[in-house]
């Protein structure tokens, strides 16, 4: 560290500000407790998720059936993906770890490998992530949202799996809602996307197919979703469905509770956004490592510092993981 | 902190590597060990575990605390708090339990509590 703080002639004096507190230099220690800071931030977000969701314990969407999806595949995958990012994440804390090993023992070109693989990591995860919002907000299966605002899904009779709107709703082609846009009618006054289906051709394709039930949010005493009988699915449907919801956003989503997608954007995005500063910050360094900033400093403690921030992000992973897709 | 002077077993001692490198491959061997055990519990969902225990089913604690064992192994080895001095480990790390312990406990609480309202009250959600 003496080549990076300028010698005021106190070192070793405690009143001077020379010595290290905590044998820990200045930097690294700063970094600590940022990351306390930040740690707590994080701890906030995930127990209000925890208060949201203690609030409507016996409604909450079950993970398992949100997030099923990987890339370039079909089919109902639970959790495989987030397990394959959290493995990403953790692989390249692991190739970090060694960068900072191998500064320790000033070895340039092997930090710089190392370094080149951390960022490959989280560009890698990033753009997971993105996949996965993507995923999320378009959606797959479509629902109907109740006047309480309560979201009701359709299952097949035969063999309880989930079925899509697509699969059995039929578009009226004489229909004459059409969505208003800002060019015609009041100036500059738009609307949002309108669903593929409205309501009542919802009404008309279940009435149309004997084997769809609708499954309520309520969690029954098996922890699995409360499927009601045929006429109760359609009466239901008739006297309470209010709005067709396809995917995600701020104010619906398909798979339940608002909150629940609110969270999800939220929690993961500001983990996100940890992630993509992270890499922006590994990149800086990964520059000064090549340009051999460190090597005359003759000091690789700047590479420890980032990789403080970057296990950490590792870590808020692990507690997110847990509490938004496992539990 | 002295620069090569790395505490090098995990476990409290059952498993001693020779190598700060070796060490950083044993500890991602044991993080994706937990990890997986995560992901085949997740997707089984064994009945045995689907029992109540204080309050939560059984497998969410035992999610909880192979969450709280990989997260150990995560500052003290990667982010090196094995290493560091006694203080400075407590200065973050008891901080950061006692608060983060503090704000789980009066939001879920509050959360359980406003539950109850809905549930026995005479709001109604369920049109």
């Amino acid at each position: 560290m003496d080549n990076t703080v300028v010698s005021t002639g106190t070192e070793g004096k405690t009143w001077g500000g020379g010595n290290k507190p905590l044998n820990s230099s200045y930097g690294k220690m700063m970094m600590w407790f940022f990351i306390v800071s930040d740690a707590l931030t994080f701890s906030g977000f995930l127990a209000a998720y925890g208060f949201s969701r203690f609030k409507f314990i016996d409604s909450w969407p079950i993970a398992d059936e949100v997030f099923t999806h990987i890339p370039f595949f079909h089919g109902n995958y639970p959790m495989i993906y987030v397990a394959f990012m959290t493995f990403v994440l953790i692989m390249s804390s692991v190739t970090m770890v060694l960068a900072v090993d191998a500064g320790h023992e000033m070895k340039k070109a092997k930090v710089t490998f190392y370094m080149f693989l951390t960022i490959i990591g989280g560009a890698i995860f990033v753009g997971s992530q993105a996949w996965e919002w993507a995923t999320f907000i378009q959606g797959d299966y479509g629902a109907v949202q109740t006047k309480g605002g309560n979201i009701l899904q359709f299952v097949n009779a035969d063999d309880g799996h989930r079925v899509a709107l697509r699969d059995f709703v039929v578009v009226d082609e004489l229909k004459e809602r059409t969505n208003h846009e800002r060019k015609n009618g009041l100036w500059f006054q738009s609307e949002g996307t309108l669903p593929t289906y409205t309501v009542e051709e919802v009404i008309q394709g279940m009435e149309a197919h004997d084997n769809v039930l609708i499954r309520t949010q309520i969690i029954n005493e098996e922890g699995e979703k409360t499927v009601l009988s045929r006429g109760a699915s359609l009466k239901l449907l008739k006297d309470n469905g209010k709005a067709v919801v396809e995917g995600a956003n701020l104010h619906v989503n398909e798979y339940g509770s608002p909150l629940f997608a609110d969270f999800f954007f939220f929690i993961t995005g500001f983990h996100g956004f940890h992630v993509f500063s992270g890499v922006v910050i590994n990149i800086i360094i990964f520059f000064n490592v090549i340009i051999g900033t460190y090597e005359r400093r003759k000091n690789y403690e700047m590479v420890e510092k980032v990789g403080l921030y970057w296990h950490f992000v590792d870590l808020v992973w692990v507690f997110v993981f847990t509490f938004f897709y496992l539990v | 902190m002295a620069d090569h002077a790395h505490k090098l077993e995990i476990l409290r001692g059952l498993v001693k590597f020779k190598s700060n490198t070796q060490k950083i491959w044993g500890v991602l061997v044991l993080l994706t060990i937990i990890t997986a055990v995560e992901v085949v519990l997740g997707i089984s969902k064994p009945d045995v575990l689907m029992g109540q225990v204080l309050g939560m089913k059984a497998l969410n604690w035992i999610f909880i605390i192979l969450t709280i064992a990989k997260a150990y192994y995560i500052t003290w080895d990667f982010m090196h708090m094995r290493d560091e001095t006694k203080s400075l480990r407590r200065v973050v790390v008891w901080t950061a339990v006692f608060l983060i312990c503090y704000l789980i406990f009066i939001l879920l609480q509050e959360g359980g509590y406003v539950f109850d309202v809905y549930k026995s009250g005479y709001i109604k959600n369920d049109f």
